[in-house]
């Protein structure tokens, strides 16, 4: 029997995961796919947005403004890249100047620090590759960037550190309450708890429905990105928006913690919640739209492209409520949620406390993660000695990001290690570069094979299914 | 450390370049290699075919590497083998790393390049669809096959027709895959006519010139692709869409000379190549860093990127020597039309030993053409070619004499029209 039942191992999961761990208590997170951050937290635009865009009142506002001072202390506890750097609201006419003064305007009612606009002449000495007929801008100084996959992983980390327990590739079929207790069935068996927590992003209408909650719905919006090489990473230093119109935030443009270039996302709005693939419609549209903001964007720098799926509610807000006693729906955390979602994790914690959970915190806790950096990142000092006890620190497997096998094996040994190449990607960045694992990709899968005790046509790329070998050769 | 040469990359062209810098003089030769053997991209190549030029003989790849790594070893040419390297500056200061000895500083009187090129991904082509299991490279599949024994499907398509794509069709259609056929974005092949003929003619491989991937299928693993036919200016043309069912997309979609150090050194890249510029002797902008193989142009005989290499190790051997003329003699090489590049870029005329070959390719079909080598109006050099394509790397071989009697700042190469 568990205390509490977290379902989703997103960044809303991950964080409510985390801020539970600090307590005495036994805490499971149920997630369908085979590893955490594998749904819409693997695929956004990785933003820390400042605060200025939701409107007054709003979950969004105060969650927003919240977590935004909350992440830079987070990512230092975690060692989790974050960067501070600022973001720009860029008008091109008289309609546009009006809509981020509003925005100014809302910013400053929801507790937003450092703004301003800017004329056009402070606009291009800051950023000069924005396009030149911009007239003005609203700048954040307080917009930010992260790794939004690996905030989460090290969410999970941590929280697994700390006692949670996760159950990965296990897909939740039905809820029910008996007296006061949670019987949850999934494809992997039948779970107890006394609370539950529902952050399942995508399908989080559906375990509202199990629990009998208020009707709301969740309506998938895909979102389409183009990754550009470290090549042209330094285009723009800040997170170039285009000013809202009704139509959506519009395409951004904006630099990533590991210094390559994104832009992207369009708004499509589908059937289908596990429909991630891209279209060429959507690409040429994102790269379109990136163009009218900056110049020097050539579809020859791409390096990936991908989908990412949004958890857009049918309300205007997040839904974070109580759907019956002793659960809590975190549910609809579409942008700004991954700003928001450090700040929600505490609040949710509060809720289920409000219904008569105990918290006690625990001594124990340990709120950092142990050897987490790269050896590329080392000091020279940090490089040597780590060579001297682990030699495999001295073999390049990703040429292009100069990721070591002593960096793929710990990525596999540490708590909730990765189990797939992707699961390798997302932790330690080898196949990320601009030859897209091309060379690393077979070494990976070896050494998978091999820390997994598996033949090599066991390996995956992500989920059940998604073998890379289909035999030996004759 | 210390180190008269050092070689980075120890496939076909380091291999060249150690021997001839080794037969010139130089005794202290250090050759990195980041993997575990010597030879490079040839240990992978199973066929035959190499060597034809320089042997005048049939080799499998690593046949042909080992008649280089054999004299490696004879000449007791020192190598590193699993080791990176991470850094190169302008003043010759590598920064290598491998298990064995961690880190290691190392100056260098003379460096040679010679880190080959990577495949161009499906990144690159941005083809839309899903991000399925079973899109490899070409080059990453023939290692999985060729290397380590292990199939990467069954039922195979093939975007590209470059040598590797074309290889891999044979490769895995004799490992009993179907292989369903061969779309090429061009017109023509970039691969060389001899493959077309022995690795999909002889199979009935259907190649489909003018088409494309224009979306990837399936969840968790390729489960088809949908290709269509493009119209002049390579965009697909609406209503032509067809589905093809698969398990495997294999990309041969171009090589990109792999010059991330060259960059960090501040060295000149010729645009149209991605690789250094160099001059007679294979030396790049930067002095005392030459440059041969694939990392100046991809080239698609092993046996042209030997001879290559051989000048580059030849022209490190003066350098370090000091028998290397630096003055402000001699021309650029220039394109004119129907030349895409030419290597090298500069000639000083009085570092050329007894002649330089110049490599070049063309930028579209060609038939009944002159390959016309001009100084000002003067005609240097002219030779009738019955059929040029991009596939297939052209060159023109100057003597010393002809080159000292060049007056014009530049020697342009260029296809002068006989007839259509």
């Amino acid at each position: 029997m568990y205390d509490v039942a977290v379902i989703g191992a997103g960044i809303v999961g991950t964080s409510i995961a985390r801020e539970l761990s600090r307590y005495d208590l036994n805490v499971v997170v149920i997630e369908k796919s085979s590893d955490v951050a594998n749904g819409s937290t693997k695929a956004n635009s990785g933003i820390v947005h400042a605060g200025y865009d939701a409107k007054e009142g709003t979950l969004k506002a105060k969650f927003n403004v919240l977590g935004s001072e909350m992440y830079e202390e987070i990512c230092r506890e975690l060692d989790v890249p974050y960067k501070r750097n600022g973001s720009l609201v860029i008008a091109f006419n008289d309609e546009d100047l009006r809509h981020i003064e509003m925005l100014y305007k809302r910013g400053l009612a929801n507790g937003v620090r450092e703004l301003e606009i800017i004329d056009k002449n402070k606009v291009l000495s800051l950023e000069p590759n924005v396009q030149d007929n911009v007239v003005g801008a609203l700048y954040a100084k307080t917009g930010a960037i992260v790794s939004p996959f690996e905030l989460a992983i090290a969410l999970a980390e941590n929280a697994n550190q700390n006692g949670v327990e996760f159950m990965l590739s296990t897909q939740v079929v039905r809820v029910y309450k008996e007296k006061d207790v949670f019987t949850i069935e999934t494809s992997q068996g039948i779970i107890k708890s006394r609370y539950l927590v529902n952050a399942a992003g995508l399908f989080a209408d559906d375990i509202n429905d199990m629990l009998g909650g208020e009707k709301f719905r969740i309506i998938p919006r895909r979102g389409e990105y183009c990754l550009f090489d470290k090549a042209v990473g330094g285009i723009v230093t800040r997170t170039i928006f285009q000013t809202p119109t009704n139509k959506g935030k519009g395409i951004l443009v904006s630099p990533t913690v590991h210094g390559n270039l994104f832009v992207g996302p369009n708004a499509v709005e589908m059937d289908r919640r596990d429909d991630v693939s891209t279209t060429k419609e959507g690409l040429d549209e994102v790269l379109r739209g990136g163009s009218r903001s900056v110049k020097g964007l050539n579809q020859r720098d791409v390096i990936t492209s991908f989908t990412g799926i949004r958890a857009t509610p049918d309300k205007r807000d997040f839904i974070i409520n109580i759907p019956t006693p002793n659960a809590v729906n975190a549910a609809g955390i579409e942008s700004p949620g991954l700003t928001a979602s450090v700040a929600i994790a505490p609040y949710v914690v509060s809720l289920i406390e409000e219904q008569g959970l105990k918290l006690i915190k625990k001594g124990s806790f340990i709120a950092t993660r142990q050897n987490t950096k790269l050896f590329i990142n080392m000091s020279e000092d940090e490089k040597r000695e780590v060579l001297s006890k682990n030699p495999m620190y001295g073999r390049i497997i990703c040429r292009c990001e100069h990721i070591t096998e002593g960096d793929i094996i710990s990525a596999i040994r540490r708590p909730l290690g990765a189990k797939s190449v992707d699961g390798v990607k997302r932790r330690v960045r080898a196949g990320m570069g601009r030859c897209q694992g091309g060379f690393c990709m077979p070494r990976v899968v070896e050494i998978l094979a091999r820390e997994l005790n598996i033949s090599l046509t066991e390996v995956k790329k992500s989920d059940e299914g998604s073998f890379i070998l289909t035999g030996k050769t004759k | 450390m210390k180190r008269d040469l050092v070689i980075i990359g120890g496939g076909p062209a380091g291999l060249a370049a150690a021997i001839e810098a080794k037969k010139n003089g130089i005794d202290d030769i250090l050759i990195l290699e980041r993997d575990k053997r010597l030879g490079g991209i040839l240990q992978q190549c199973i066929h035959n075919g190499f060597g034809l030029h320089i042997f005048k003989e049939q080799l499998t790849g690593p046949e042909y590497a080992q008649r280089f790594i054999d004299e490696v070893e004879k000449l007791k040419i020192e190598y590193k083998l699993d080791t990176m390297v991470l850094h190169l500056s302008e003043n010759k200061h590598i920064t290598v790393l491998n298990p064995k000895d961690g880190i290691v500083e190392i100056d260098a009187k003379a460096v040679i390049l010679a880190m080959g090129c990577r495949e161009r991904t499906r990144g690159a082509l941005n083809i839309p669809g899903s991000r399925p299991a079973g899109v490899f490279t070409a080059g990453a599949a023939q290692r999985f096959v060729n290397m380590e024994g292990y199939m990467v499907g069954k039922k195979v398509v093939i975007l590209g027709s470059g040598d590797i794509g074309l290889i891999m069709a044979r490769r895995m259609t004799l490992e009993g895959a179907e292989v369903k056929m061969v779309v090429e974005l061009m017109p023509y092949s970039t691969g060389l006519k001899r493959n077309i003929v022995q690795c999909l003619e002889d199979f009935d491989i259907p190649l489909l010139f003018s088409h494309t991937v224009v979306k990837i299928h399936g969840r968790e693993r390729v489960e088809g692709v949908t290709i269509a036919a493009v119209d002049e200016n390579r965009r697909p043309i609406e209503g032509t869409e067809q589905y093809v069912e698969c398990d495997t997309l294999l990309l041969s979609v171009g090589l990109i000379p792999e010059n991330e150090l060259s960059r960090e050194a501040n060295i000149k890249l010729n645009p149209v190549t991605s690789g250094p510029y160099v001059n007679e002797l294979m030396e790049t902008s930067v002095d005392g860093i030459f440059a041969c193989g694939n990392v100046v142009h991809v080239h698609d005989l092993v046996d042209y990127v030997t001879e290559e290499s051989y000048l580059a190790g030849y022209g490190a051997s003066k350098y370090i020597n000091g028998e290397y003329i630096k003055d402000e003699t001699g021309f650029i090489t220039k394109t004119g039309f129907g030349i895409r590049y030419v290597v090298p870029n500069r000639i000083n005329p009085k570092n050329v030993k007894d002649k330089v070959n110049f490599y070049m390719r063309v930028n579209d079909v060609y038939n009944n053409v002159d390959l016309v080598v001009r100084d000002g109006d003067r005609i240097v050099y002219k030779v009738r070619r019955n059929h040029v394509s991009p596939g297939e790397m052209e060159n023109v071989k100057l003597s010393k004499d002809v080159l000292e009697k060049v007056e014009g700042d530049e020697l342009i190469f260029a296809l002068e029209e006989v007839a259509k």
